[in-house]
């Protein structure tokens, strides 16, 4: 088999190809720039769905807590931008001029020290990575090297996930409570709310979408990407080969926090504010839903399952608002009852195959009509 | 304890090994020694602790008291992976491959090479992996199969996938739980055969049931009973060890 040797088998490749068309060309000529806007925040949360790839359907590893994560660098992202939005011209009318509005309202008369930082756009953008994935680190360390996993580790997630809700929505003077941080303007003086400034943040989310597909791919092709399939069959196998179980969870856990953690900044770059309502148990529930959707062992397909049941959300919630929960619950239900593998073992199981026959059947010498590995080459 | 012996002179020692779940005793002040290039089978009545002393060795199970040395090293003081890097490796009962990988890549994640998170990330499969791969799998009669993925194999092919896991990580001491169950005839002759094979230049540890088997290969034979040791020596010793003969062999 000559497909180890590539990055992408031919299934892949046609999944990269026709997302680049998809996102590059196809959407951004057929959509106007509101609903252009509304596939940019769909894609911030594919981002979270290719880290659950990794954690979850490669690893084992299950996070119902991946808001965390998606808050934490979208927080980072919000903070910087809040701080822009504040300065002393802006803030005049307030008692504390300089400060961000909602600290004001809480009789804050200085900023607080964590705050100081995120002036500087540098130590943002590496704190949109590090805080999440330092985090990341402490949680997974103090879970994995005490051998916490499956059920446990996903309540603990999920725990966490709504204290971190809680934290937020109780700390209204530090973090904007539950409106969470709002009127966000300028990016280093560049307004990132016009039409313009849209179209050239989906670009940039795009490309950096890619960017991870390729990491992940990467990952995947290594050796640490065997070994997590490994671990998630035979735990013990993988330990009593030498390896350091932990480690390797600790390490797919902080790169899907890392994922997440893009995906969240970039939320609300587009988007223009960041709240807890992003970060609790539900949007982190929704996230696992979009990736089981799209298929948890596809990166791809999670990216597919991510933008689809996203739209499907906007337009139903559209017309029958009460009705998505349900649809939603029904979703998860039916995926996991019939198409364990998602919209990418359901391509996998019956288009593939149908496409490979109608290519064999064209092909210059089709005999049979299996012909697995031999004509599609163009 | 032993007057005259030096713990270093062995591969292995465990003294006085105990381990008790919930006041039950299942290993109970056992001590033996393994010597360099020495097979020795243990052999018992179900429920004697043979798999909980090898569990205890490879690290899966801690000890209550006692000590395992393994070269001069403390084993119940290590982890699991640190055991199997000093040099120590463990077959389980069941074969326990990884389905959702080919033969190739079940053997090259056994290669002791980039065991770490990064050291894995940059491993490289180069001409010295491709080569010993292929070594092992031939010495395991999967060599035309490298590309199979292990759930299509049969159980036989299963538990020799595993023999060749341990044999790349080439420990010192190979530890096999009941290599031979549920193998067809055939099978177990070629298994006797590969094992035959694999055991110079190494120590083995091993549990089986199978006497002839036994017979075939061991040095020494450890009787175990109630996590004690019943009676120790070669198997033509053991075999007319009367108490041997009514707790184990008489039935």
């Amino acid at each position: 088999m000559i497909i180890n040797s590539r990055f992408f088998n031919r299934s892949e490749l046609i999944g990269f190809v026709s997302l680049l068309l998809l996102l590059v060309i196809i959407l951004p000529l057929a959509l106007d720039v509101f609903r252009l806007n509304l596939v940019a925040k769909y894609l911030t949360y594919a981002f979270v769905a290719i880290g659950l790839v990794m954690c979850w359907g490669y690893g084992g590893i299950l996070s119902l807590g991946q808001g965390v994560f998606f808050g934490l660098g979208g927080y980072c992202m919000a903070m910087f931008l809040k701080l822009e939005a504040s300065s002393v011209e802006n803030t005049k009318i307030q008692s504390t001029p300089g400060i961000p509005d909602f600290m004001d309202w809480n009789q804050l008369t200085a900023l607080p020290f964590f705050w100081k930082p995120f002036h500087s756009f540098p130590f943002t953008l590496a704190a949109i990575i590090l805080v999440p994935g330092i985090f990341a680190l402490i949680v997974g360390a103090a879970m994995f090297k005490r051998r916490v996993g499956g059920v446990y580790f996903a309540i603990i997630t999920q725990a966490i996930a709504a204290i971190l809700g809680i934290l937020i929505i109780g700390q209204q003077g530090y973090t904007g409570g539950v409106n969470g941080i709002t009127d966000l303007r300028t990016l280093l003086g560049w307004d990132i709310r016009t039409d313009h400034a849209k179209y050239i943040l989906y670009f940039v989310e795009v490309a950096l979408l890619f960017g991870c597909i390729i990491i992940a791919q990467f990952i995947r092709l290594t050796k640490l990407g065997r070994i997590l399939v490994a671990m998630r069959e035979q735990e013990d196998r993988v330990r009593f080969s030498g390896y350091s179980v932990a480690n390797f969870k600790i390490f797919a856990f902080c790169a899907a926090a890392v994922f997440a953690a893009i995906g969240g900044a970039m939320f609300t770059l587009e988007v223009g504010f960041m709240s807890p309502s992003f970060v609790g148990i539900v949007p982190s529930i929704e996230m696992v839903i979009y990736t089981a959707v799209g298929g948890r062992m596809s990166i791809f397909g999670a990216i597919y399952g991510t933008i689809l049941v996203n739209f499907a959300k906007t337009s139903l919630s559209e017309t029958f608002p009460q009705l998505w929960l349900f649809g939603l619950g029904a979703l998860f239900i039916a995926v996991v009852l019939a198409f364990p593998n998602g919209l990418a073992g359901i391509w996998g199981d019956y288009v593939q195959p149908r496409i490979d026959r109608l290519l064999a059947s064209r092909g210059p010498k089709a005999g049979n009509g299996l012909v697995a590995n031999g004509a599609p080459a163009e | 304890m032993l007057i005259g012996h030096q713990p270093k002179d062995f591969l292995l020692a465990v003294e006085a090994l105990t381990v008790s779940f919930d006041g039950f005793k299942a290993v109970n002040d056992l001590s033996f020694y393994v010597e360099e290039n020495e097979i020795r089978v243990i052999i018992g009545p179900n429920g004697a602790g043979k798999t909980t002393v090898l569990d205890l060795i490879c690290g899966k199970t801690k000890a209550t008291s006692g000590s395992i040395q393994f070269r001069g090293k403390e084993l119940t003081r290590l982890k699991e992976n640190e055991i199997v890097q000093a040099g120590v490796g463990r077959k389980f009962q069941t074969p326990s491959v990884f389905e959702d990988l080919t033969v190739f890549e079940n053997l090259e994640i056994s290669y002791p090479r980039g065991r770490t998170v990064f050291g894995s990330l940059t491993f490289q499969r180069d001409a010295a992996v491709k080569e010993r791969v292929e070594e092992v799998a031939e010495m395991i009669f999967l060599k035309d199969r490298l590309n199979t993925y292990a759930d299509e194999l049969s159980h036989g092919q299963k538990q020799w996938l595993e023999i060749g896991m341990l044999l790349i990580q080439n420990p010192d001491l190979l530890m096999l739980d009941e290599p031979v169950a549920g193998m067809s005839v055939s099978e177990r002759a070629k298994t006797a055969e590969l094992l035959n094979r694999i055991i110079k230049d190494r120590s083995v540890l091993v549990i089986e049931h199978d006497m002839k088997f036994v017979e075939d290969i061991a040095h020494k034979v450890t009787v175990l009973h109630q996590g004690q040791i019943l009676s120790e020596g070669t198997m033509e010793k053991v075999k007319t060890d009367p108490k041997v003969i009514e707790v184990y062999l008489g039935h």
